[in-house]
């Protein structure tokens, strides 16, 4: 027997469907502040304005009997609870999937729960995570729009944009007018555990494609030189009262302890440095707007004067998160109800 | 039962051992290469022959780096499965590492998984652990493992990072002839990592792993050498422009000194991460271009002795999880001839012939496999026949490995393997009866 090409048994082909993180995202999804373009935002900062002005009851008909489920694995107040209040406004059935009270607890993998709740015909996952990246597991696993409400050190886009409405109402700018340029000459200072903070990479990832200018400021520590490389308009400045002269907005950030094991961070001297108290905003900024995105730690980043006193937003962030998310929930469920597998 | 002979002709013979590049005829017959000769010149009527004519023949490859993860978890691999995977890529040789459940510590493990029951397609070289348990603190026994088949000890994925027994080991191995392989990571500083350090790490909010842990190690182990007489340290899975200048340097001292690179590391970037796909983490992790770009030129000027796959064969559960929490690694059998002809010969130049060798000659050399790595008579019938022009995709659903984690699926490559042959036998593809 000859051992030619004809003998030699092809092997019979399989074609499977392709790897999980190939799948296709939900384009209803909000995942990273880098995917929203700047008539994404216009859109969803109008949509906002309209739906908080709407009479409650007409409003209640926009997603009447939708089912969204709130998948959380890690504690939350503001976000959750402005995520369900939104999503209630809208009609909308909500279920609350938490990790102390459900099979997660089991073991039971992201993408299984999320076969499960897409089994129980939800339609839209809103879903808070300790892992960096899981929302595109989540959104790859069910091919459902995933709201991200934090995940990891990576994101929380819904904060960035209820940041910038927070911010255009200061500035008196209407939704209307955003434009890649609305916010030419100004500068928001982003201070405190940067390293750790999704809220700092989804507002340092949204602004600038506003035209804004953003500082990180921090000890090297909680603030790596690497941020600056994250997008344009980013720069670094050591040293918080410089900072503050140049900006029009601060947003200060809480130090998270449960993240911090193993860094060397002498809390006294961070106080001295980067702690927003009556005495330096006085001084360095005291026409500006102060942020916090919570949960505020009294006398640590933030002293009780500033963030009680007139120049905080604080309040108002919060408030605005209800708007944002209503925003964010009639895009995910406008659409298509589904995206289509490969 | 002893094979048939089999008669390859008119193939252009490239033996990189021989310095070889020439159509020729090869007779293969008992488990061995008996004869090489001009085309036309062998006459073997008993043979079975196969037209090689517009095909490379080449030294069967030796990847010197796998985890085949038997014993223990024959859910990702077995040794059957793996070889499987091996001989469709080309490879008829590989280095089974000892993380396996137990870790392979002791010679019976080691007999164990070169015995014919385990249905290996291709030879099997056990690197059995440096210490037992591969828990750093004592000694294994190298010269009844080396006695039992072991072609070197590491503690491969649990770096040993005391001074006092990285030095013990490395002069027990010396004394046997055999190298010490280092994974070079210094774990104090990769803690909770799962990425390279550097800007990417940071906006996609992943804890990176420093250059210097790998470059660190590396040096702290050159160190080390210095003071053992014959001593050889290999490093494994190199990724580091900085590292890679540590060995070169030690080199030049006169060190024995080898190191390996992957394919992955040659081939992509962490760039490659996307939106968290665990089909690119790995350990080490992708690196940023300039040290993808030091890894070929260390290719091309010869400090990399070796291309080795660190064929990592893991569940699709596993992988399907949240990047942070999800193994390591990746496979790699069949697609590491495919990436080193597409990125070192089409797009970097490098002769055929020496591509060969980083997969053939000097791997066999590193690790101090006797007959293998070359074509000349009376060495063991280990062949690869290739054609370097077709064009084909690697699709992982059709991967002979158990498990599918792969960056590569549907990439294209070019130069396909039609034939390899182990000690005379026809490892891939299966024949018809």
């Amino acid at each position: 027997m000859a051992l030619t090409k004809a003998t030699v048994r092809k092997p019979p082909q399989k074609f499977s469907s392709p790897s999980i993180f190939q799948q296709p995202i939900h384009p209803g999804s909000a995942i990273s502040a880098s995917d929203f373009t700047v008539p994404d935002v216009r859109r969803i900062l109008e949509t906002a304005d309209v739906l908080e002005k709407e009479n409650p009851f007409r409003r209640s008909d926009r997603l009447a009997k939708r089912r969204i489920a709130l998948l959380f694995y890690e504690s939350s107040t503001r976000t959750r609870t402005s995520f369900e209040l939104a999503a209630k406004s809208l009609g909308a059935d909500t279920t609350l999937v938490s990790s102390l009270s459900s099979s997660i607890e089991k073991g039971e993998s992201l993408k299984d729960t999320g076969i499960t709740l897409q089994a129980l015909r939800a339609e839209c996952i809103i879903l808070r995570s300790p892992y960096s990246g899981a929302p595109y597991l989540l959104a790859q696993a069910t091919g459902l729009p995933v709201l991200n409400a934090g995940d990891g050190m990576a994101e929380h886009p819904s904060q960035a944009l209820l940041d910038l409405r927070t911010i255009l109402q200061f500035l008196k700018i209407p939704a209307s007018k955003v434009t890649e340029k609305i916010l030419h000459g100004i500068t928001l200072t982003i201070c405190g555990d940067i390293l750790h903070s999704r809220v700092a990479r989804s507002n340092a990832l949204l602004l600038p494609k506003l035209g804004a200018k953003v500082i990180l400021c921090g000890p090297p520590a909680l603030l790596p030189k690497e941020a600056a490389a994250m997008g344009p308009g980013i720069v670094i400045e050591r040293d918080f009262e410089a900072a503050l002269h140049q900006s029009q907005i601060v947003m200060m950030l809480r130090i998270q302890a449960e993240r911090i094991a193993g860094l060397e961070i002498n809390l006294d001297d961070y106080r001295s440095r980067y702690q927003a108290n009556a005495d330096r905003i006085a001084a360095h900024a005291p026409k500006a707007l102060i942020m916090h995105p919570g949960p505020i730690i009294r006398g640590m980043e933030i002293t009780a004067e500033v963030a009680d006193g007139p120049q905080s937003a604080i309040a108002q962030q919060v408030h605005n998160g209800v708007a944002i998310r209503m925003a964010l929930l009639v895009r995910a469920l406008a659409g298509a109800k589904k995206v289509s597998r490969k | 039962m002893t094979p048939k002979p089999i008669l390859i002709r008119d193939g252009r013979v490239i033996d990189p051992a021989a310095g070889l590049d020439a159509p020729r005829d090869l007779l293969l017959r008992d488990g061995q290469i008996t004869a090489i000769e001009n085309p036309g010149k062998i006459k073997a009527a008993d043979a079975d022959v196969v037209e090689a004519k517009g095909l490379i023949v080449a030294p069967g490859l030796i990847d010197i780096h796998v985890h085949l993860r038997e014993p223990g978890q024959g859910y990702k691999e077995t040794i059957a499965t793996g070889t499987a995977a091996a001989a469709a890529g080309g490879f008829t040789a590989v280095c089974a590492m000892p993380n396996t459940i137990p870790v392979n510590d002791t010679p019976e493990i080691t007999r164990w998984m070169q015995s014919p029951d385990r249905g290996a397609s291709i030879r099997v070289y056990p690197i059995a652990a440096a210490t037992r348990g591969s828990l750093g603190e004592a000694l294994t026994d190298d010269a009844a493992l080396k006695d039992a088949g072991a072609v070197a000890v590491t503690d491969d994925g649990r770096p040993i990072l005391g001074d006092a027994i990285m030095l013990e080991a490395l002069r027990a191995a010396a004394k046997l002839d055999l190298p010490v392989i280092q994974h070079a990571e210094d774990t104090r500083l990769t803690g909770g990592c799962s990425m390279n350090a550097g800007p990417l790490a940071f906006r996609l909010g992943l804890r990176g792993m420093p250059i210097e842990a790998e470059s660190g190690l590396v040096e702290r182990d050159i160190h080390l050498l210095r003071q053992v007489k014959n001593g050889h340290l290999h490093v494994a899975h190199l990724s580091t422009a900085k590292a890679l200048n540590a060995v070169r340097a030690a080199r030049k001292q006169g060190l024995h000194v080898t190191c390996e690179v992957t394919p992955h590391h040659f081939a992509l970037t962490e760039d490659r991460i996307g939106h968290y796909d665990t089909n690119a983490k790995m350990n080490p992790p992708l690196r940023a271009g300039a040290d993808r770009a030091a890894m070929i030129e260390g290719l091309l000027d010869g400090t990399i002795d070796a291309i080795a796959t660190d064929h990592a064969p893991h569940a699709a559960h596993e992988k399907e999880q949240e990047f942070d929490r999800a193994p390591n690694g990746i496979t790699g059998l069949e697609t590491a001839l495919g990436l080193a002809i597409q990125i070192l010969h089409l797009q970097h130049k490098m002769p055929l012939a020496k591509v060969l060798a980083l997969l053939t000659t000097r791997p066999a050399q590193t690790l101090n496999l006797k007959g293998q790595g070359s074509i000349a008579p009376g060495a063991p019938a280990n062949v690869v026949l290739f054609d370097p022009t077709e064009k084909w995709i690697f699709q992982a659903a059709n991967s002979r490995s158990k498990s599918k984690n792969t960056p590569f699926d549907n990439w294209e490559f070019q130069g396909r393997v039609r034939l390899t042959i182990s000690e005379g036998r026809i490892a891939y593809p299966p024949l018809i009866d």
